[in-house]
């Protein structure tokens, strides 16, 4: 027997407007709340609701053997009571039926991570209970934004009383072992490390519509004995963006129609089963321990943080809004915090990454930024405004 | 009088300094009893007026027969530049079709009499208009042909006396309109290819610039620096070049200040962020003072090729708090900055003449110049450093910033030292340029 293991992430941030240099210190509101209710819809239309839609059929008809998680981030939430609650409706009903879980992450989807434990935590907390306060469920497994992982950041999601946590199953951590295993932290302390498995992730993530590509088009039957196939294997760990169904793979590529048929051709095989990643650790044990000294994530080719910190502009734009932690703490005010917090969605040093060649592609797609600069400076303005706001 | 004047932009869309100067020094010689025809590649709605005759190359009729014969006439005077000027079989005649073009190449070997007749008879009913940008694009240098093109048109059927050119798009219009009519042509260099590109000259822009200067009867520079550089680079005899300098309207302005929101200085880099301007160096002198001061506010405004280096530069040396970048400055937004600022700051490498500064100063806004800069001759009471000398640059904004009998000495005598640079004195002098050329 092996399983697979579904997990999307669901995402939204809150886009800056364009703000210029005389607002600073007049003009405090920074969101472009036409683009954000728009895109909101736009993805909800297209995504959202339709694939909500569709894992909720396949779990009915399959009376529950087909099993997914989710890990949905608070500034996402924000956006569905806002512009579009017919999505938290849709989410909650398939949280009811028992077959999904949901994963902790950080509230902002921030890189905070990497910078201030004491933030990490609170931000994870604070999407803790949101879950609670909007599904019912308390989250046991972790996923850190764009899987960011390291050793460190394992120690801190431990601490915090998660029992596992995903990461990409990047080479530079897995060497030769199988991501196809569970794995545990190297201090052996007990928080069991789901490996993606890239290669079919991405099969269906990236390359799905690719017609260059010499799989092309992938079938569920087709999908199904690949996975028949594999040897020395208990666990499938497909993750992927949640978009993936209906916004990166429009629904003219057939990738709804692929996620109809893959839980029949699954379950044709005889060997196969769905689990949620809870599900995961208490059916397999962990093999090996894994370290990861430096951080990993699951983006570009490199794995690494390249994406949103190395240059100048994300790393100084990044150093300042943490460099207001403790000023905007002793505030007390609960506004400033969240401001602030908001600043930190990992999306804003997304859009300064000047790496444009091959990813660069990918990047291109999610900026509504012309240049890297634009995106910098726009930044900078909103964060000096909330500065001298912070002084008063 | 009546002078034909040939300039690339007009009020109110303007990429910089050339478009208001025109603007202004037509107003004022209009003033004083000249009669101005204005052409321009393109004319748009709206576009300002100040009693000059405006012309839209854009707008200017055409049959085949006007254009062979122009290009012709350029042609066997061409040979001496060793530049090839229009080639009637570029792409360079619009909304041609298949037919006409086939026309156009191979009206020579019309076989038969009456086979050249009937094609000069639809050429002689076949109007065209070419249709011009009017900016600064990829296709500048056919845009600039087409433009001499045209003004060749407009010589043959407009009354003048005197040919008046502004910087190198309109010099091959001058030479062509000079060579049509035989009137006397003037050209007015308000920046040079040394200006905007140091010593990596772009070879196809000196070459215009050497052929209109050596057809002029006279060159106009905005400073002796440009004449210098007319003189030594463009191998002008000394007394074929004049200085005249810009003006700058003098209304009553009150300085009164806007209060910026940091409660800190502002000091202020206003201008195309391109080499010739020296951006780079304001980074470099926002850093050193920074080191010193963390009270003043660092703000680079303008766009241009340098814009993104300069973000990146900024980023890296972690001055991000105190240095901020505003993008092109629209109308209101440029007074608005002045006033804000505290110091104004041109370290342009290059500046042949720079209003900017004059407007600061207008604004009650002390300011720091580069002495490689034309407006450096003129004035005295603003600060004049190298544009390479950060220390100095860095002291005199320390000076400007904490010490106010500087501050307010030099805002008090620039202003009233402004008075004397103004259009009607630039006018009368142009004049009698006019004059000395047609005797």
């Amino acid at each position: 027997m092996k399983s697979i293991c579904f997990y999307f992430q669901v995402h939204q941030p809150f886009r800056l407007r364009p703000y210029k240099f005389f607002e600073i210190g007049h003009q405090h509101n920074y969101y472009d709340d036409v683009q954000n209710a728009w895109l909101c819809r736009r993805i909800a239309d297209k995504c959202y609701l339709p694939a909500n839609e569709t894992f909720l059929n396949l779990i009915k008809k399959y009376q529950g053997q087909v099993r997914i998680a989710y890990s949905i981030t608070g500034t996402a939430i924000e956006q569905f009571q806002r512009y579009t609650p017919e999505v938290m409706d849709s989410f909650r009903r398939l949280v009811d039926t028992g077959c999904v879980e949901l994963l902790g992450e950080t509230f902002m989807h921030s890189l905070a991570a990497l910078k201030s434990e004491n933030e990490f935590s609170e931000q994870v907390k604070m999407h803790s209970d949101l879950m609670k306060k909007e599904f019912g469920v308390t989250p046991r497994v972790f996923r850190n934004t764009e899987l960011i992982y390291s050793d460190t950041i394992g120690r801190a999601v431990h601490k915090l009383g998660f029992k596992a946590q995903l990461m990409e199953g990047a080479k530079q951590v897995l060497g030769w072992r199988s991501p196809n295993f569970v794995y545990e932290h190297k201090d052996k302390n007990g928080l069991r490390l789901l490996m993606k498995n890239f290669r079919l992730s991405d099969d269906i993530a990236f390359r799905f519509s690719q017609q260059s590509w010499s799989e092309w088009p992938l079938t569920a039957d087709k999908f199904a004995s690949w996975v028949h196939e594999l040897q020395d294997t208990e666990c499938i760990n497909l993750f992927m963006d949640y978009e993936t169904f209906g916004e990166h793979q429009w629904k003219e590529t057939g990738i709804f129609d692929f996620l109809n048929a893959l839980p029949e051709e699954i379950f044709k095989k005889g060997d196969i089963n769905f689990l949620t990643p809870s599900e995961v650790i208490s059916t397999y044990s962990p093999k090996a321990n894994i370290s990861s000294e430096y951080p990993v994530s699951w983006a570009d080719e490199e794995r690494d943080l390249s994406a949103w910190l190395g240059n100048d502009l994300q790393d100084d734009a990044f150093d300042r809004v943490y460099a207001l932690e403790q000023k905007v703490k002793a505030t007390e005010n609960e506004d400033l915090i969240s401001v602030w917090r908001h600043l930190q969605t990992s999306d804003n040093f997304y859009y300064m990454c000047t790496k444009w060649f091959s990813d660069g592609d990918v990047h291109k797609y999610f900026n509504h930024y012309n240049t890297p600069y634009e995106a910098y400076i726009n930044y900078m303005n909103i964060l000096s405004d909330f500065i001298l706001t912070l002084k008063k | 009088m009546r002078v034909l004047m040939f300039g690339w932009e007009f009020p109110p869309q303007i990429s910089g300094g050339l478009g208001t100067a025109c603007y202004a020094m037509t107003e004022a010689l209009i003033k004083q009893g000249v009669q101005i025809a204005f052409v321009v590649p393109k004319k748009y709605e709206g576009i300002a007026q100040n009693g000059s005759d405006i012309i839209g190359a854009n707008e200017t009729d055409m049959t085949f027969s006007d254009i062979r014969t122009i290009n012709d006439k350029f042609r066997t005077v061409n040979k001496n530049f060793n530049l090839s000027f229009i080639e009637v079989n570029s792409s360079l005649v619009p909304y041609v079709g298949q037919e006409d073009y086939y026309n156009i190449v191979n009206k020579r070997f019309a076989e038969t009499e009456s086979e050249q007749e009937s094609i000069r008879a639809e050429e002689r009913k076949a109007y065209r208009r070419f249709d011009f940008t009017g900016g600064y694009n990829q296709n500048l240098m056919e845009e600039v042909d087409k433009y001499a093109l045209v003004a060749g048109q407009i010589a043959k059927t407009q009354n003048f006396d005197v040919i008046h050119c502004h910087d190198w798009l309109t010099y091959k219009a001058g030479i062509v309109a000079k060579q049509l009519t035989g009137k006397p042509l003037v050209i007015h260099v308000h920046a040079t290819e040394y200006d905007r590109s140091g010593e990596n000259v772009n070879t196809q822009v000196y070459e215009i610039e050497k052929m209109g200067m050596n057809s002029a009867d006279k060159i106009i520079t905005v400073s002796n620096l440009t004449r210098r550089t007319v003189i030594n680079k463009y191998h002008q005899p000394v007394e074929k070049t004049v200085t005249v300098y810009n003006g700058i309207d003098y209304k009553d302005i009150l300085p009164h200040r806007i209060n910026n929101a940091f409660n800190k200085k502002i000091v202020t880099f206003l201008g195309r962020v391109t080499f010739q301007k020296g951006p780079d160096y304001f980074i470099e002198v926002a850093d050193k003072v920074l080191k010193m001061d963390k009270n003043i506010v660092f703000v680079l405004a303008g766009s241009g090729d340098m814009l993104n280096r300069m973000v990146a530069l900024v980023a890296k040396k972690r001055i991000s708090e105190n240095f901020f970048f505003t993008g092109f400055l629209k109308g209101g937004d440029v007074n608005r900055m002045f006033k804000m600022s505290d110091v104004y700051v041109m370290p342009s490498v290059s500046e042949p003449f720079g209003i900017s500064p004059l407007e600061a100063m207008r604004e009650g806004v002390p300011t720091i110049i580069s002495k490689q800069s034309g407006v450096a001759e003129i004035v005295s009471y603003a600060l004049k450093v190298d544009f390479w000398d950060i220390d100095a640059m860095a002291n005199a904004i320390y000076g400007l910033t904490h010490y106010s009998a500087l501050s307010n000495m030099i805002v008090k005598n620039g202003a009233t030292e402004i008075k004397k640079i103004n259009w009607d004195k630039a006018a009368g002098d142009i004049k009698e340029i006019y004059s000395s050329v047609l005797n």
